[in-house]
């Protein structure tokens, strides 16, 4: 504990050390506000991604036939065909023209029956659809995601679908006759919501391209539904049924492709929608656009970084330039707990520079995203928090390899220049777009970099399609993976530095 | 205060090129350069592949992609030649044997431009040499598209011969921030916030005028548009006017060096 409180006075009465720490928190916020300074000219005012029930980006763009239904009730409809047209990639955005198009439908395209708590984008919901390549899933609130049926429907084998609202409970089931039925799964909905909109839906995300750096393309489905079985109490509002585009375009996941748009039209006793969009958390990569995610807010964090590793290789290589280190060594003999107390005290000082310019940053991001009509990844607050307090580890955890390497190598220069280049290198060379996506991912594995990933609040979901690479902002590791790697780092060195302290004279 | 003296000159040149490769750590760090670049190109020479034609690769980018990893090795001897001596208090005895200051940062610059520019040269045809070896499994054939790598093709001769000098102006603009700010950690600090935080920054910025600005100014991404040898009106700027935005940065940390040097006490 002595020990402890001597590294920290000797921390804090160095005046350097004390204005390059504060500096660090400073310097990251206003490299922030550099890398989202704008000219205010974005072209197209970006209309704000609405968040869904989880406080997460989504998009919520579909075409919906719907009625309301207040109180329990059911819908049943058998899907008959789910088809489709993609635009030619090749005249993507330029040469447009109804020529330009494919018939094909993207993995994810969907066309199924949704309970949804109202009209608005981002509402909570519930959904039993069949898919372009997945069989039929049950989804709710825009993260869930659950198997039933594999296979795609046709008119001799149709997929039937049901949802059954009780309370505040909807449970999905799916057939292959209409007779027997499985229970797929239950989602549950704000009990607030006495009418929902339930009815027929058709959705279809861009087509996506992993190579070349990854694009996206428009993409439309049609969804071909026989006839509809209603139980419950449902509106008797004159024609019953109404069709709306929900969201103006496609969101973020696409538009629609050249020549069509989304309707819907009686065919007998059923019906033929077509629509375009997704409804999706949205992730990052092509189909993002131009918008901020929280993690660029947190860009700042390189300059702290460099500081602190400033910092904490001269705060060890200090004594033995000075010779202070005879000094410390003959009043704390046991070399290995004064080692300790630097590390706890670089460390403790590094989360709360990161930390703070985290918890800065993005706020102040925001507005600044805002004000120049950038459109923002909002992301749950767990999330947020997460991102904050992971700044600070990784910080801490930085300033920890950069003390050990300045007890390895003793001479300042090197081990700065060795820890800057383990950390910041890899993630410029990663996501500097020379490498392929193998090699990139393979140095955000195991070089330093790797704890950057805490900082990730994109997430990557199964039922989404993107390219999930370094190239568009993707860690191959999950947060706390990434920061173990680095924590792994940081570990090995100071194992490494108490035993070479042990070893050799001071 | 004087002014250069030929003789004056080159008898601090002899001084400090003694002082440069008489310490250990200098040679070896000058190793380390060449294994450094010619290692880190020869990996990317082999691991980025070409699977067919027109892939879009820039082939000598890609056998002098180690410049970008070991530039950090010729900013480190720099940072040493004028930090080391603040540390050790040498720097004293150096100004009493010659009290012209700008001369010592003048013979500075001149041994370590000349070790970095020799050095260099063996890191570079090492890298070309590893590229025309191992490009070719790599998918970079004529089939492809891609000659073989050589140093008699005008372009390829250019970003060679470019990245050399790329590594001696990066060396002199280290040295430069090293004598302006003296302190060698802090010095190393600056240089590499200097190479590194224009790139990073560019990642971030959506706005595509900043983008380029950006790319147009840094001293590294300015500096290694030298390199480029396809898609050259793509570029956000050309590879010799970016390499004179290096050579700038590096002359205007040479002359902030040089002014601090002479108006400060050492």
């Amino acid at each position: 504990m002595r020990t402890l409180h001597a590294e920290w006075t000797k921390f804090r009465t160095v005046r350097g050390w004390v204005l390059g720490a504060v500096g660090a928190m400073l310097a990251s916020v206003l490299f922030l506000l550099v890398g989202t300074a704008s000219s205010n000219e974005h072209p197209q005012r970006a209309t704000a991604l609405s968040a869904g029930p989880g406080g997460g980006a989504v998009n919520d763009s579909f075409y919906f036939v719907h009625r309301a239904l207040s109180g329990d009730g059911g819908i049943t409809v058998p899907v008959t065909a789910l088809t489709g047209v993609l635009a030619d990639p090749a005249g993507a955005g330029t040469a447009g023209g109804p020529g330009g198009t494919t018939s094909g439908v993207t993995p994810w395209s969907k066309a199924g029956i949704l309970v949804k708590q109202s009209l608005g984008q981002g509402s909570s919901y519930a959904a039993m659809t069949v898919t372009g390549a997945h069989g039929v899933r049950m989804q709710d609130d825009f993260t869930h995601d659950r198997a039933g049926l594999p296979g795609s429907p046709s008119t001799a084998e149709p997929r039937w679908l049901r949802l059954v609202r009780t309370g505040g409970t909807v449970t999905g089931y799916d057939s292959t006759d209409g007779e027997r039925w499985t229970e797929v799964g239950t989602a549950r909905l704000p009990e607030s919501a006495t009418t929902v909109q339930v009815g027929l839906f058709v959705a279809a995300p861009a087509a996506v391209r992993a190579s070349g750096g990854g694009s996206s393309s428009p993409a439309t489905a049609t969804g071909s539904f026989g006839r509809v079985t209603l139980s419950g109490s449902w509106g008797q509002a004159a024609g019953g049924w109404q069709g709306l585009q929900v969201g103006d375009d496609a969101g973020t996941s696409g538009s629609y492709t050249p020549g069509t748009s989304g309707g819907w039209t009686t065919t007998g006793e059923g019906f033929t929608v077509t629509g375009a969009g997704d409804i999706a958390p949205v992730v990052g990569g092509p189909a993002l656009g131009p918008a901020f995610t929280v993690e660029t807010f947190l860009v700042g964090t390189f300059v702290g970084l460099i500081m602190l590793t400033v910092v904490a290789v001269q705060f060890v290589t200090a004594e033995y330039r000075r010779g202070l280190l005879g000094q410390t060594l003959a009043s704390t003999p046991h070399r290995g707990r004064m080692l300790l107390a630097k590390a706890a005290v670089v460390a403790t000082v590094a989360f709360a520079v990161g930390a703070a310019a985290a918890a800065v940053s993005i706020p102040l991001g925001e507005l600044r995203a805002r004000a120049t009509h950038f459109a923002v990844l909002t992301v749950p607050t767990a999330v947020q928090t997460r991102a904050v307090l992971g700044t600070g580890l990784l910080l801490a955890a930085t300033a920890v390899l950069s003390l050990a390497l300045g007890v390895v190598l003793r001479r300042s220069v090197t081990a700065i220049t060795a820890v800057v280049a383990a950390t910041v290198l890899p993630y410029l060379l990663a996501f500097g777009g020379m490498l392929p996506s193998g090699p990139a991912e393979w140095l955000l594995r195991l070089t330093p970099a790797a704890g950057f990933a805490v900082q990730q609040t994109l997430p990557r979901y199964d039922q989404v399609l993107t390219v999930y690479a370094p190239s568009s902002g993707y860690f191959p590791l999950s947060p706390w993976g990434g920061l173990a790697v680095l924590g792994v780092w940081s570990a090995l060195a100071l194992a490494a530095a108490t035993v070479l302290l042990r070893r050799r004279d001071a | 205060m004087s002014g250069l003296h030929p003789a004056g000159f080159r008898r601090a040149c002899r001084a400090e090129w003694t002082k440069l490769h008489t310490e250990a750590g200098h040679g070896w760090l000058m190793v380390a350069l060449v294994l450094v670049t010619a290692g880190v190109g020869a990996a990317v020479s082999a691991n980025v592949p070409c699977p067919v034609a027109g892939c879009g690769q820039d082939q000598v980018r890609l056998s002098l992609a180690g410049v970008s990893v070991s530039q950090v090795l010729a900013a480190i001897t720099a940072v040493l030649l004028v930090g080391g001596e603040y540390g050790t208090g040498l720097i004293r005895t150096t100004l009493v044997a010659m009290p012209g200051r700008g001369t010592v940062l003048a013979a500075k610059a001149t041994v370590l431009g000349g070790a970095v520019l020799a050095v260099g040269s063996v890191a570079v045809l090492a890298s070309v040499l590893a590229g025309r070896l191992l490009l070719p499994g790599a998918g970079y054939t004529p089939a492809h598209g891609y000659a073989r790598l050589s140093l008699a093709d005008g372009p390829t001769l250019r970003a060679a011969a470019g990245s050399v000098l790329y590594l001696v102006l990066v060396a002199l603009l280290a040295l430069g921030i090293a004598a302006a700010v003296r302190d060698a950690a802090v010095a190393v600090g600056v240089v590499l916030a200097l190479l590194y935080l224009f790139p990073l920054l560019g990642h971030v910025v959506t706005e595509p005028h900043l983008q380029r600005l950006l790319a147009q100014l840094g001293p590294m991404p300015a500096g290694l548009a030298i390199q480029a040898t396809a898609n050259l009106h793509h570029l956000p700027i050309g590879p010799w006017t970016g390499l004179g935005v290096l050579a700038l940065w590096a002359a205007i940390a040479l002359f902030l060096g040089g002014a601090i040097l002479r108006l400060r006490d050492a």
